[in-house]
This record gives structure tokens, sequence and C-alpha cells, in this order.
């Protein structure tokens, strides 16, 4: 399991990075939204990897190794949100951009 | 401490926000009451901002908030102690006098401007509060959402890709952030930074490469934010892209990240732990150094007054970054005087250059009001023509000069004002040691070529822009333009004056900085309000 997380962060960060040096817009867009599930899977490995255990502790039950760690997931959570409506701000940017320069192209211009 | 005062340090966070919850309610056209209110919204925040520091300079401990009542290692903590709110009075000046400013025509020139303004007073303001990492990065987004619609204020086409530039570095910033925070985490178990601290001298060996790799991660993002060379190269052309009043706002948005590299330095790489003393400090140093450098490079290469501006907050970046590197007492008071000093006037710069380069070539400046870019946004939002003419102040060319002529004084650090002060404070605390090391020449070398670069190109352009005759009528003021200037100017000089208690507080400051334990201690023993020593808080 630990295998198939590092392999899926390493897969989407490599992805991401590479669109974000894209020079379109979009594709910087896509980039970005590809690094921020890499690095929310990454918070989420942070509270070492646990299958079948819940992170709410109940009232009786006092032994926490049973329990999965709720920090990284309360963290993931807030992360997601946050890089959810930056993405959709830049979006707007974006298609603004788009309108006022007439082009995709990051810098406003395209290089001839 | 009584129930009142300790809530006072809630409120530079939770004040803007609900007054911009209450502004959103009423239309963009009532503008003169969303004018109102941020204005008593941003006096209060002065006034608060002054409590917080009288209070935490009484006590000499920091002052802890702990939200929701849960004690500090499990709930969110808001830490007050002087560094802090040396820096809430920092900013909340330069809040009022950038909203005062913007009332002369800027605010006009987009919706909803008011509102994104608090909003990001609030998020400099929590980023300067918070003791708590994780929260830390909740309200750099605060900040940053807010200055992302603030960069785009007034629209057009070069602030529109400025825009796309600044978001897209400051959402792959925020992901270095998290990455950073998830690896300490991971290695610590606890986000608090005060825990944190105390929990450096536990981590097996073989982790802390691990936390050390955390570290500078997250260092990285906020070394984008201040500026630092090789990450600065987005900063001038925003800076010099958005309008005045948010510009001069944003010279203090550099300075939150040169306080969360002060604060985590001193806190977790502060010298208690031999294993990790000063592990990042060298990179400062040497990255300071450069950032110096190329922040002169560009000064003397600069056409626009705006760009001499952004290269100098580059210059100001560098010479902090590479001070918190060498570190010491005396060292750390002298950046800090040098960190409000600089701040003030390079604020001031930002917002005397449009009035200055009003009657330079239309070319180089870009215009305040655009074509709107969603038509139903702008319901009755301009009239510009009659906004153009205000109060015809007689000799307005000479007050435009003297507060030039201060502003130029001020940033080149010439004797007598402020900014002399702070850089005379940094040499000599270089000078002070036994042996001066070849550091310690290479950054008098750099602050002092610094002074004369930016001397050598303000004056240029004052002569360029104030004495060369104007083939159209004279410059028309604003008093609501004068006043922010004058009264910026007269806080560096009030700063001149007071010079001696102002370096006794500082002193307090780099010698709490130089204790984490006190910081320690006072987070991790905040009594909970209803606990017996705190009966009558809550």
């Amino acid at each position: 399991m630990e295998a198939v997380l590092a392999l899926a962060i390493g897969v989407l960060t490599a992805s991401g990075v590479w669109l974000v040096f894209r020079p379109r817009t979009f594709q910087v867009v896509l980039g970005l939204a590809l690094l921020s599930y890499a690095v929310n899977l990454f918070i989420l490995a942070a509270g070492r990897l646990r299958t079948d255990a819940p992170p709410i502790i109940g009232k009786d039950v006092v032994d926490p190794t049973l329990y999965a760690d709720p920090v990284p997931q309360a963290l993931v959570l807030t992360a997601i949100v946050i890089s959810f409506a930056t993405t959709a701000l830049l979006l707007v940017v974006l298609i603004a951009s788009r309108g006022l320069t007439g082009t995709d192209h990051v810098d406003g211009e395209d290089d001839q | 401490m009584t129930g009142s005062m300790q809530h006072l340090i809630v409120a530079p966070v939770v004040l803007p926000i609900a007054v911009c919850a209450v502004m959103l309610a009423f239309n963009e056209r009532r503008r003169m009451l969303k004018r109102a209110l941020s204005l008593a919204t941003t006096a209060a925040l002065m006034v608060i901002a002054a409590l917080i520091l009288w209070q935490a300079d009484k006590t000499g401990v920091p002052q802890v908030y702990l939200l929701g009542n849960w004690s500090a290692p499990f709930g969110i903590v808001l830490v007050a102690d002087r560094l802090s709110a040396m820096m809430l009075c920092l900013v909340s000046v330069l809040g009022f006098t950038a909203l005062l400013y913007s009332f002369a025509r800027w605010d006009r020139s987009g919706p909803r401007f008011h509102v994104l303004f608090l909003l990001l007073l609030a998020g400099v303001n929590g980023a300067f509060l918070t003791g708590d990492l994780f929260n830390l990065f909740v309200f750099f987004e605060v900040l940053l959402a807010a200055s992302y619609g603030l960069i785009l204020h007034g629209a057009g086409e070069e602030r529109t890709r400025a825009s796309l530039h600044y978001i897209t570095i400051n959402i792959a910033t925020s992901l270095l952030f998290l990455i950073g925070v998830a690896m300490i985490y991971a290695v610590t178990g606890t986000l608090n930074m005060a825990d944190l601290a105390a929990r450096m001298a536990t981590v097996p060996p073989e982790d802390l490469m691990l936390l050390e790799a955390g570290a500078a991660v997250l260092g990285i993002a906020f070394l984008v934010k201040s500026g630092i060379w090789p990450l600065s190269f987005w900063l001038v052309r925003t800076y010099a892209a958005a309008v005045p009043p948010v510009a001069a706002v944003f010279a203090v948005m550099t300075k939150v990240g040169i306080y969360i590299v002060l604060r985590l330095n001193s806190l977790l790489f502060g010298g208690a732990w031999a294993e990790t003393a000063g592990f990042a400090d060298n990179w400062l140093i040497w990255a300071g150094f450069a950032t110096i450098a190329f922040g002169v490079l560009g000064i003397l290469s600069a056409r626009t007054l705006s760009r001499v501006a952004g290269h100098y907050v580059l210059v100001s970046s560098g010479t902090l970054l590479a001070v918190i590197g060498m570190g010491g007492l005396e060292l750390t008071s002298a950046m800090l005087f040098y960190l409000v000093s600089s701040t003030l006037s390079v604020g001031a710069l930002y917002l005397i250059i449009e009035p200055v380069e009003r009657n330079a070539d239309e070319d180089d400046i870009i215009p305040g009001l655009e074509e709107p870019v969603f038509d139903d946004e702008y319901t009755g939002a301009i009239e510009e023509e009659e906004n153009e003419k205000g109060i015809v102040i007689p000799g307005s060319i000479a007050v435009l000069g003297g507060g030039f002529i201060f502003c130029t004084l001020l940033l080149a650090g010439l004797p007598p004002l402020s900014g002399f002060i702070a850089k005379f404070a940094i040499v000599d605390a270089l000078f002070s040691g036994p042996v001066i090391s070849a550091k310690a020449w290479i950054l008098i070398t750099l602050i002092i070529l610094s002074g004369l670069t930016t001397l050598v190109a303000l004056t240029r352009a004052g002569i360029d822009l104030i004495w060369t005759p104007a083939e159209d009528s004279p410059v028309h003021l604003n008093v609501t333009e004068i006043v922010p200037i004058g009264l910026l100017l007269a806080a560096c000089l009030v700063s001149m004056i007071l010079a001696g208690p102002i370096f006794s507080y500082m002193e307090a400051v780099a010698a709490d900085l130089g204790d984490a334990s006190l910081y320690i201690d006072a987070v991790m023993n905040a009594p909970r309000a209803g606990e017996p020593e705190m009966g009558e808080a809550l």
C-alpha cells in the first residue's frame, strides 16, 4: 500500500510540475490541480497509513493505537477547500487574461 | 489580566472580518458608508494594536489566547508577544494610511475594494498572531485570496497579466507550504509552534534530516513571499502593476514572510539544541546578499519610480534576511528598527509615486481607471470627471517635492532621519565584535552601496519628474493624498525622535526572541478560562 501511495504521489507531482512549466495557461491550471492532489495525498501519508481505523475516539475505548490520526485528515479537508477555491479564482483570471490579451500564453503574448 | 483585555488579542482578526460581512450586505453605491465603516475599522485596529503593544510590553510575557478554550497543544492559540504586537502596529498604521489615500479615487476603480482591503488586514494580523503552523497556512490563504482581488483591482491588461503570474506562483508556494507542514507533522506529531520548539530536543537523530528538510521546504514558501533572490522575479512587476494604495500595503506583505522566518528561526533553530542550531543561517546570509545585490542592480536599471520602489523592497528584504542569518542581540534589535523604518518609508514612496509621475510621460503610467471587465460589477462605481479636480493646494509642487526629498533621505539612509539611524545601528552592531568577519564586511559594503544607488536613482527621477516644468497645468493634489503621505512620513519622523525608547523596546524584542523558553512556557502553561486562576475571564 505504501508503494502504491508513493507511486501515486510521485506520478501526480511529476505530471503536475511538467504541466506547470508549459506555456499555455490551461495547462498550468491543470498542473496546479494535479500538484494539489499530490500534496493532499502527501498530507494524508504524514499521519501514517492505516486501513479500517476510525479517526474519532469513542467514549469508553482508551487504546489510541486502534485509531487513525485525525489531524492530517482535518488538514487535508482544509487544504482541499482552499486549493479548490484558489484554482477556481485562477480560472477566472485566466479567462480574463485570454479576453484582454487575445492569447492563452502565460505571458499574455505569443513568442514568434 | 481582566476579561476584556484578554479578548483584545483576537480583535485584530475578528473585527475586520465582521465589518466585511456587514459591508457585503450593502450595495456598491453606498460608497460613503463603506468608506466610513472601513476607515473606522482601520482606526480601531490602530488603537487595538497600540493597546496590545502596551499590554505586551507592560507584562513582558507573551499573551496567549486559547481559541475555543482548548488548552495549548490541542487547540489553536493566538499569541501576542512584543514582536507580534510591534508588527500589528506597523501593519495597522500602513493600512490606515493606504486606505485613506485610496479615497482620492482608487477605491472607485473597481468593486468591493474596502471588503478586500479589510480581509487582507485580517489575514496579515492573523499571520502575525497565530501560534500554530496550520493556522498560519489558513491566515496566509486569507491574505493571499484578498491580495489576488486587490492586485486585480482596477482591471486592465497589465494588471491581469501580472496577477496571473502572481496567483500561479502563490498557489504553487502554498503547496510547498503544505508539504513542509506535513513533513514537520510527520516527524514531530505537532503543529503548535511552542510545542514544536519544545519537542525539537526529543527528535531522534535519524529523523532530524527529515525535519530539517521539512523546515527548509516551509522556509522556501516564506522566502518566496519575502522576495528572496532567485525567487523574487514576480515581485517588482506585480507591485508595479498594483494601484498605489494596494502596492503600499503590499510592502508589508513581504514583511509577513520575514516575520515568520524570524519567528521560526528563533524558536526552532535558535541554538538551544546543538544538533539543529543555526541550520538555516548560512543560507539566509548568502541568499540575503544575493537579494541585496539583485535589488541594487535593479534600482540602477529601473526607468520608472514604481520599479525603483519594487527593487527597494527587495533590498530591504535581503538586508533583513541576511541580518536574521547573522543573529545576535544588538544586530537583531537594529534589524527590527530597520524593518519598521523601511516598511513605512517604502509605503510612503509607493503613495507619492503616482502624484509625482502625474506630470510625466503618459506612456509610463498604468491608467487607474479602465474599462470594466464585467459590466454588472460596476454599477455607479465610476465617476471619473469630478474626482480629478480635488481641492487645489497652492504650491502643490513644493509639497510633493518636499515629500519626495523626505522619502529619498529615508530610503537612502541619509542623516538625520530614521533610515539613517536604522542603517547606522546595523553597521555599528556589525563592527561591535572584537573580530569583524568577512560576512560582516560584505554586508556593510552592500548596505552602503544600496543607500548610494537608491540616492542616485531617486535623485535622477526627482530631477526628471519634479524639476522639469510641466507643459500643462501644475499637479492637482487631493487632501486625501497629501494627508496619508504626511502621516507615514510623520511616523518616520516620530521614530527618529523617539529612537531611544523604540530601541529599548526593540532590544526587549530581541531578548525575547533569544529566549525560546519564554514563548514555550507562556503557550504551554496558558490557563484555560474558567479554571481557578482565571475565574472571571469568561
